[in-house]
């Protein structure tokens, strides 16, 4: 496959291209690799104002100055930046004025995601920003939450619509030069979404984005902001999935969120990415910062249901700024055959009277290895704050691994922190009990793991739990052993 | 219902049942009494399919259909059906949620349509208050938090909700009190019907004087070594086992 830097430069000679890529790449697509001229051409090809160019590369320029981290319990072999494509949008990348105008084809794949669009909008009353490679292609109930002032779509139309929210919350709560991988999103990420409540509205629906990983050996480079103003309220979802790849795909994304005084933001995911196949050949590497900051009396919500990517590297955190706020992380994370994540949260408490909750639910089958990495930082000034923490692992197989590395740093002593782990393997008497009631083994696996994930479960939304349940008992097919 | 011949069956390498022979007619109650060690929870482990358990020789058949080629799955939906000596805990599943996966596995083994939720409703309140169990139990997770006494009561419970054609009660009224004993004892005894069957394998005798046997066999080492009606029962609690023993 290799396309080099060399061959790309000679490619560049041959294509004029000074003038910004504007032809000739096939579907779209820039060369392999990654240099100031990738970033100036995304940028370019995303019709960017000046400001948002000169972020990418003053990231960029971070960014080589940076080493990939290595301090995560996980192994695999680092990806070559310039073997990947940083940038790439479908052919046919035209908005769609209504669902009938979207292409079948892309129904159909939707349809093999589960989501059928039409059911959602009906059924649910969903909202969908749906993103395939990179370029937004259906934005829905757009009018009926423009009514309520809210904003929901692409990031690349926020920068076009809204430059000056953009412009005052990006990077305000991931910085460009955070990590490796956020400074890496930061120079070359195309698209992804914008959320924005205003002040006292209570949203509704369900804002769900579902995002997909397309062409291969395209990295996927997303960026989510969302900002909840003064006293408002939002629910928001994001379900992945993506289809089998025989090499590994490297996805980094980035994801804010800002909630303002009294506002509350409710984040939950159900990631679901190619992990590899029985032998941990392929998978999608999933290396993502989230964070949120929260105000005074704000709260923030992560949920996630991680059951997919070969490496999983992703610590949901919250900055608890304002008094009186809340944070909380509630998690499940699936790993079978030759899966590794290392997951957890950070929980940084800065203003007095803040509350944090974490509740995570490991499970390893296979040869698999799960790790929980949490850190819980109570600042001097913050007075009275509390965490609780409770951790558990539930093995599925004797070659499995689980780990739990909690860090605490508590510089206050009216803090009261609170943290208890378990961890437990599968009990064949369990699953003797359910055989012995008619009840099969896989079924039988799929109702002993919702049971130990339900505290986690029930913090999502209904329609999602629904899926999250289904996806557990998938991941978990023929594991016991 | 069932006919047992010449069962033999190790558990590691031990032998335990060393050639046990019997028959079991619909609309009949058999309880299996022995020492410890002889067996009796070996045999219940058997027929339900438990890994483990080695059959080397004999057969069982089950109203025509051979249970030893079955899963153990397929055994309970042919209408086998184990109450454990250990009820299992299983945190975070409601015990309605998990009667109605089985319930519904049942059914689909059948090919009867799953049952709505509301029939299924009506069925948990009429079965809880046939156990006395309380309603709100059946809506906890399995065994989770249970006491003693509730965990058999659920077990019966379960009985009831799924309705098998055999029922093989493990030492059932081990660690229950005399009310519990009475309560679970009354849970079966309205569960009989001319159609099914039960098995009560017990160490002692007094669950027998609630529910009332038809036969009453002995079972020492490894095999049936006196099979007679419930006053054999009544015989044993006076003598001991090494009656028994001293017979054989």
């Amino acid at each position: 496959m290799g396309y080099t830097e060399e061959e790309l430069a000679k490619d560049l000679e041959n294509q004029e291209y000074k003038f910004g890529f504007t032809s000739n790449f096939e579907s779209d697509k820039a060369p392999n690799g990654i240099n100031e001229d990738i970033i100036r051409f995304i940028s370019a090809k995303k019709e960017e104002p000046e400001w948002l160019l000169a972020y990418r590369l003053k990231a960029f320029e971070h960014w080589k100055t940076m080493t990939e981290p290595e301090w995560a319990h996980i192994h695999y072999e680092k990806p070559t930046f310039q073997d990947i494509c940083y940038y790439s949008a479908p052919k046919q990348s035209k908005k769609y004025e209504s669902w009938d105008d979207v292409d079948p084809e892309m129904k159909e794949t939707m349809k093999k995601l589960g989501i059928s669009m039409e059911e959602q909008q009906r059924l649910t009353g969903t909202a969908v920003d749906f993103v395939i490679d990179s370029v937004s292609v259906a934005t829905s109930f757009k009018a009926k939450l423009s009514e309520l002032g809210i904003i929901f779509c692409s990031f690349s139309e926020a920068v076009q619509e809204h430059p000056e929210l953009v412009k005052k919350y990006m990077g305000s709560v991931v910085p460009a030069t955070d990590n490796f991988y956020a400074a890496l999103n930061s120079a070359v990420f195309t698209d992804g979404s914008f959320c924005y409540i205003p002040k006292g509205v209570r949203c509704p629906m369900e804002l769900s984005t579902y995002f997909r990983i397309n062409e291969g050996g395209t990295g996927q480079f997303e960026r989510t902001l969302v900002v909840a103003d003064k006293g408002s309220f939002v629910s928001y979802l994001e379900g992945c999935t993506a289809p089998m790849r025989d090499e590994n795909q490297l996805h980094a994304a980035v994801v804010e969120l800002v909630a303002l005084d009294d506002a509350e933001i409710k984040y939950s995911t159900v990631q679901n990415w190619y992990p590899g196949d029985k032998n941990g050949k392929g998978g999608v590497f999933n290396f993502v910062t989230k964070r949120g900051i929260c105000e005074r009396n704000a709260k923030i919500s992560w949920t996630q249901v991680e059951t997919g990517s070969a490496v999983t590297w992703k610590y949901p955190s919250c900055i608890l700024k304002g008094d009186n706020s809340i944070g909380e992380f509630y998690s499940v994370a699936v790993t079978n055959n030759y899966q590794q994540a290392d997951t957890g949260t950070k929980m940084i408490h800065l203003g007095k009277n803040t509350k944090s909750t974490i509740i995570s639910k490991g499970i390893s089958a296979g040869h698999s290895h799960n790790s929980y990495r949490g850190l819980v930082q109570i600042s001097a000034n913050a007075d009275n704050a509390r965490n609780f923490s409770q951790c558990d692992s539930l093995l599925m197989s004797d070659r499995s691994g689980a780990h739990t590395f909690p860090y605490i740093e508590c510089k206050n002593n009216t803090a009261k922190i609170e943290h208890e782990a378990t961890t437990s393997k599968i009990g064949e008497d369990q699953i003797f009990y359910c055989l012995q009631r008619g009840i099969s083994e896989e079924k039988a696996i799929g109702l002993i793991v919702n049971g130990y994930c339900k505290e986690v479960l029930n913090q999502l939304p209904m329609e999602f739990a629904v899926e999250a349940q289904k996806l557990l008992e998938i991941s978990l097919e023929n594991s016991v052993g | 219902m069932l006919s047992i011949k010449n069962l033999h069956a190790k558990v590691e390498d031990h032998d335990i049942l060393k050639g046990l022979n019997l028959d079991v007619k619909a609309g009949e109650v058999h309880a299996i009494m022995g020492p410890n060690g002889a067996g009796k929870s070996t045999l219940a482990s058997v027929l339900a399919g438990k890994d483990g358990y080695e059959v080397t020789e004999g057969s069982v058949d089950f109203d025509g259909i051979d249970l030893l080629e079955l899963d153990t799955e397929d055994r309970a939906k042919e209408g086998l059906f184990l109450a454990f000596q250990y009820p299992v805990e299983i945190p975070g599943v409601s015990n309605v949620n998990f009667l109605r996966t089985a319930l519904n596995e049942i059914r689909e083994y059948r090919k009867e349509d799953p049952i709505s939720a509301k029939d299924f409703m009506a069925r948990v309140r009429e079965k809880s208050a046939l156990v006395e169990l309380d309603p709100k139990l059946a809506s906890r997770a399995v065994n989770e938090g249970f006491s003693g006494g509730e965990k058999k009561r659920n077990e019966i419970f379960q009985m009831a909700m799924l309705e098998p054609k055999l029922a093989i009660l493990d030492e059932t009224d081990s660690g229950l009190d005399i009310d519990a004993l009475r309560i679970v004892a009354n849970g079966v005894n309205k569960l009989k019907t001319k159609d099914n069957a039960v098995i009560i394998i017990t160490h002692y005798q007094r669950l027998l004087d609630y529910i009332i046997p038809d036969f009453v066999h002995v079972l020492a080492d490894g095999k049936i070594v006196k099979s007679g009606t419930k006053e054999l029962a009544l015989e044993l609690e006076e003598k001991g086992y090494d009656w028994i023993h001293e017979k054989a």
